[in-house]
């Protein structure tokens, strides 16, 4: 036991820890925001709905499939150039934003866009037929209506940029996934491994509680 | 108020064109309860949601209020269409807002402020007896209460027209005849204009003023209620009255009675309006010398008058039944003799 606590480096862990509670909270933000800005035109410029546009649904639902379908690992890679440019390093946790951001919003879209759909359409009509504007249909219909489908599904995609962290910690971003690597894996020290393991859980149980709690609390149907 | 005209409405399918509305005339006056009864598919709701520009007719003019509605767009009709509310058969509420603030709903949307929609909310809540709900959720309540809370919602900004899509079609016949009532009362207490489509004809008859029959997009019959009741002319019209009196049922009814009764006549009296009110059997029994004998009858009481059948026996001589006959004949009440088929 004695050895445990020796061979784990409480202070590294506790910035590792930080570093990736940074990471995702940051990450998820943005991806809330953006995710529901593209999942809103999805939904909005498909057939049938407000803004209803051929060409532009089928722009941004490409560019919503590629960007799914890149592994986030080796979008990583593909974003280097941009994040230097961006953040001016690829180093670091600022560094591995970008590539979090851009391989979680296009998920989060496509569950934004499934959210929306599930509302009822004869609640939009009535707002219609009340004379409401685009604007308030978005932010007093479509937002509060879909609003727990919108919070799991941010939850689910909180735990995955959790997991998307990890990997960007091996290529340098910092966070729970380097320390594993660097201190646990290639050290060969399992312990230390197991430990950031552990962390991560932890933290995904609270993400998920979390998530869990607020959906319940919104949904009042 | 609102007036309807030469307006086709024509859907594109990939079976090819559906005329859902064909060259549909109407005009709504103030303060009226005007209702379009039709089967599914008749063109009733195409019709209805052209009144508040949800759909655009192909051909023709919509004119509410004062407005063209078919011409009109973006905030004009936005603005038009806080004066146009709508009802729905399912209700429409937002799930996510408690019973005050789906009514307030609409007040936001014409951007009163908050000490006034508070107020405007809790009268709202007293005149659709929603007191006590105040903070429950849609999911809460049950069918005649969240129609409650659709009448109160529709009628936020105080609109001059309230347009019923199936508005009672969900709900069962009590919770039915419960919101009709209080359509009614809005209607006397606000002068609002009411137009309501459905496929039940115990809705029309218990509050609207006049009625249009709709069939394949075309409006088949028009007139007051009472005069529809009484004289329906079309083939559907007939069938969606029997819907109320159960003409088949009555005339069967006759049928056997005249086997039970071998000796005077059966007589079918058709009341209408006033006298239907009078106490024609009492003086019929006491200035003619018959025996008069009630088979069968039911009355049904309209927004314009009372319509009623009755089945009498009559026995007696020949000659004082013709009189008797005569008299009732004279008191404006239909008489038909009702004989072997």
């Amino acid at each position: 036991m004695a050895d445990f606590m020796e061979m784990v480096k409480w202070d590294n862990l506790m910035l590792a820890t930080r570093e990736t509670i940074y990471m995702t909270s940051i990450s998820v933000l943005a991806t809330f925001i953006l995710g529901l800005l593209l999942g809103l035109l999805l939904f909005l410029t498909s057939k049938g709905n407000m803004w209803e546009n051929r060409a532009i649904n089928v722009i941004i639902a490409g560019f919503v499939n590629i960007f799914r379908s890149i592994p986030f690992i080796i979008l990583i890679v593909l974003l280097i150039p941009f994040t230097k440019i961006l953040v001016g390093t690829m180093l670091g946790a600022n560094a591995a934003l970008p590539a979090l951001i851009i391989g979680a919003a296009p998920f989060y879209a496509r569950m934004v866009e499934i959210a929306l759909r599930e509302i009822d359409k004869g609640v939009i009509e009535a707002s219609q037929s009340m004379g409401a504007t685009h604007g308030q249909i978005i932010f007093k219909v479509l937002i509060p209506e879909s609003m727990p489908a919108l919070i799991s599904g941010i939850t689910v995609t909180a735990i995955s940029l959790v997991g998307f962290t990890a990997m960007a910690g091996v290529i340098g971003a910092g966070g729970l996934g380097h320390f594993a690597y660097l201190e646990g894996f290639q050290r060969n020290r399992p312990i230390v491994t197991l430990t950031a393991t552990i962390a991560i859980l932890i933290l995904v149980f609270i993400i998920q509680f979390i998530g869990d709690y607020f959906t319940k609390k919104t949904d009042k149907r | 108020m609102i007036s309807i005209k030469n307006v086709l409405k024509i859907f594109q399918s990939k079976q090819g064109q559906i005329k859902a509305v064909d060259d549909v005339n109407l005009e709504i006056k103030d303060g009226e309860i005007f209702g379009v009864i039709g089967y599914s598919g008749a063109g009733k709701s195409t019709l209805i949601r052209m009144l508040n520009g949800l759909e655009l007719p192909t051909e023709g003019s919509v004119t509410v209020a004062g407005r063209e509605i078919s011409k009109i767009k973006g905030s004009e009709l936005r603005k038009a269409r806080q004066e146009i509310s709508m009802i729905f058969q399912h209700f429409n509420l937002l799930w996510s807002r408690t019973v005050s603030e789906n009514i307030a709903f609409p007040l936001e949307i014409a951007g009163v402020s908050a000490p006034q929609r508070k107020k405007r909310v809790a009268e709202l809540i007293k005149l659709v007896g929603l007191e006590g709900r105040e903070d429950a959720y849609p999911s809460q309540l049950s069918g005649g209460q969240k129609q409650r809370v659709g009448i109160a919602r529709a009628l936020a900004n105080s609109p001059k027209v309230l347009l019923c899509d199936e508005a009672t079609s969900a709900l069962d016949p009590q919770t039915t005849d419960s919101i009709l009532e209080l359509l009614v009362d809005i209607n006397k207490k606000l002068g609002l204009t009411i137009v309501l489509i459905t496929h039940e004809m115990h809705v029309i008859r218990k509050i609207c003023h006049r009625v249009a029959v709709m069939e394949s997009g075309r409006v088949v019959e028009l007139g007051s209620v009472l005069d529809v009741f009484k004289n329906p002319q079309q083939p559907i019209t007939k069938r969606f009255v029997q819907q109320v009196t159960e003409q088949e049922k009555t005339k069967e009814t006759a049928e056997h009675l005249l086997g039970r009764y071998p000796h005077g006549k059966i007589v079918q009296l058709t009341f209408l309006g006033e006298s239907a009110e009078q106490p024609l059997i009492t003086r019929v029994i006491r200035d003619f010398d018959v025996v008069v004998n009630i088979l069968q009858g039911n009355i049904s009481h309209t927004q314009n008058g009372s319509y009623g059948t009755l089945f009498i026996h009559l026995d007696g001589q020949t000659n004082e039944i013709q009189n008797a006959i005569d008299y009732i004949h004279s008191q404006q009440v239909g008489v038909e003799v009702i004989s072997h088929g």
